[in-house]
């Protein structure tokens, strides 16, 4: 393709996702620090209590639940040691299959099944995350993003591309602060873009890959999920749900190196009318995300079958981290921040080159004439 | 090769970043935030902090 193509296409991907991308720059920052942000503004923590008093039955817990909620029903349960030690969140909605978006939040200690709190305040970091995910317009919103997302991608391989030309001269890191903004601003654009090059690419595939999350959902439903309850299909409708202490250590036992991470009721996403889903979560960095579903018989608590994850979902769970940041602790989301601050300078420096009409001076045409000689030299001597 | 010599490099070295602390805990963490840090010492070192006229001499 010739430079100008390239050219071309940078310059149009660029100028139409950039206003998205800064909102997600801008917003994505706090989203970094979701976890700090939250424990200072007053997370409820479970009390300290002697070391290794034992835990309560979940159906207790369904229980508190129910009694704080009586109008509601409980749709998942989950659990995370590290940030929240002792704690059970119960997610709770009006029906088990009302939309996704309608949840109730509530915090119980999981040793004495008391009811912590119901954090569902809609603040500062809830605005945040829905600008982010979907700029408050739903499904629409998120495929939307994830189609700036692509437009992202293909500027950051284009300008790639242009990138040579106008570095050929030139060492790499030069930044000419004495030849005029325009320049020093090309300059600042080309450096910040190439070293940040591999990052950005990797946060926009992956962030990309997050706003197809409903689609792998309704794929993995239709395929492992049906596949998995097959057996069930013509089985009757339960009267009410089973024990979900006995699903819990059913699961366990089934994988004893995992831990729960998350059960999903009967009749949720996640789950069919019969059955309980466990989600377990592995001991190493890696497969602490690749969850893995077991599937035990709501009523009997006997295991109706396990299995490891489709690619394409594991394709989403590895994507999660490496699009938050979140995996290597807190001096990794700094540099996750200082990251997305480059890629603002970057957004603002292009969209700056683009206002100043930097492709009309006198160096860039040179460039692109230069380009044109070459490539008409090039084709003449392919054609001889 | 001139020109992309340096860009390699980066990109190698964030990749790394990138990938040890999903695949190893603890040192892992370690390399995944000093990998990853090369990218913003650069930009800041190249962009903001070197300051000479000499910078210019190439151009």
């Amino acid at each position: 393709m010739h430079l100008r193509t390239w050219v071309f296409i940078h310059k149009w991907t660029s100028l139409v996702c950039t206003i998205f991308l800064l909102m997600l720059c801008l917003t994505g920052l706090p989203l970094v620090f979701h976890e700090e942000i939250e424990q200072l503004s007053g997370v409820v923590e479970a009390p300290p209590m002697p070391e290794g008093t034992a835990n309560v039955s979940l159906d207790k817990i369904v229980q508190s639940a129910l009694a704080a909620q009586p109008n509601k029903v409980v749709r998942y349960m989950f659990w995370d040691e590290e940030e929240h030690p002792n704690i059970t969140i119960v997610s709770m909605a009006s029906k088990v299959d009302a939309p996704p978006d309608e949840f109730w939040t509530v915090a119980i200690d999981s040793r004495t099944a008391k009811v912590l709190d119901q954090p569902n305040d809609q603040g500062f970091m809830a605005v945040m995350l829905q600008l982010h995910k979907d700029m408050y317009a739903g499904l629409p919103g998120q495929l939307f993003l994830g189609l700036m997302g692509l437009l992202l991608v293909i500027a950051v391989i284009s300008g790639v591309v242009v990138y040579k030309p106008f570095m050929r001269k030139q060492d790499f890191g030069t930044v000419r602060k004495q030849k005029g903004r325009g320049v020093k601003w090309l300059d600042m654009h080309n450096l910040l873009g190439i070293v940040t090059v591999v990052w950005l690419t990797v946060v926009g595939a992956t962030g990309i890959i997050n706003t197809l999350d409903p689609i792998v959902l309704a794929v993995w439903q239709g395929d492992q999920l049906a596949d998995m309850v097959k057996p069930y299909k013509n089985a009757p409708p339960m009267k009410d749900n089973g024990s979900v202490q006995a699903a819990y250590i059913t699961a366990e036992k089934t994988a004893p190196d995992m831990g729960v991470r998350l059960i999903a009721f009967p009749g949720t996403a996640f789950a069919d009318p019969h059955h309980y889903t466990a989600f377990m979560k592995g001991n190493t960095p890696l497969t602490a995300r690749l969850l893995r579903p077991v599937l035990v018989d709501a009523q009997t608590g006997a295991l109706t079958d396990t299995r490891e994850m489709p690619w394409y979902v594991k394709a989403l769970f590895v994507s999660q981290p490496l699009h938050f940041g979140d995996y290597g602790g807190l001096p990794l989301k700094i540099v996750w921040a200082l990251l997305d601050i480059l890629t603002i300078i970057i957004l603002g420096s292009g969209l700056y080159l683009w206002a100043k009409k930097y492709l009309r001076h006198r160096e860039a045409q040179g460039i692109l004439a230069d380009a044109e000689a070459e490539e008409a030299q090039r084709a003449g001597v392919l054609q001889q | 090769m001139k020109v992309w010599f340096w860009p390699i490099v980066i990109g190698l070295l964030s990749a790394v970043g990138l990938l040890s602390g999903l695949l190893y805990d603890g040192l892992g963490d370690a390399v995944s935030w000093l990998a990853l840090l090369v990218p913003v010492v650069l930009a800041v070192w190249y962009g903001w902090v070197r300051n000479h006229a000499a910078d210019d001499s190439r151009a």
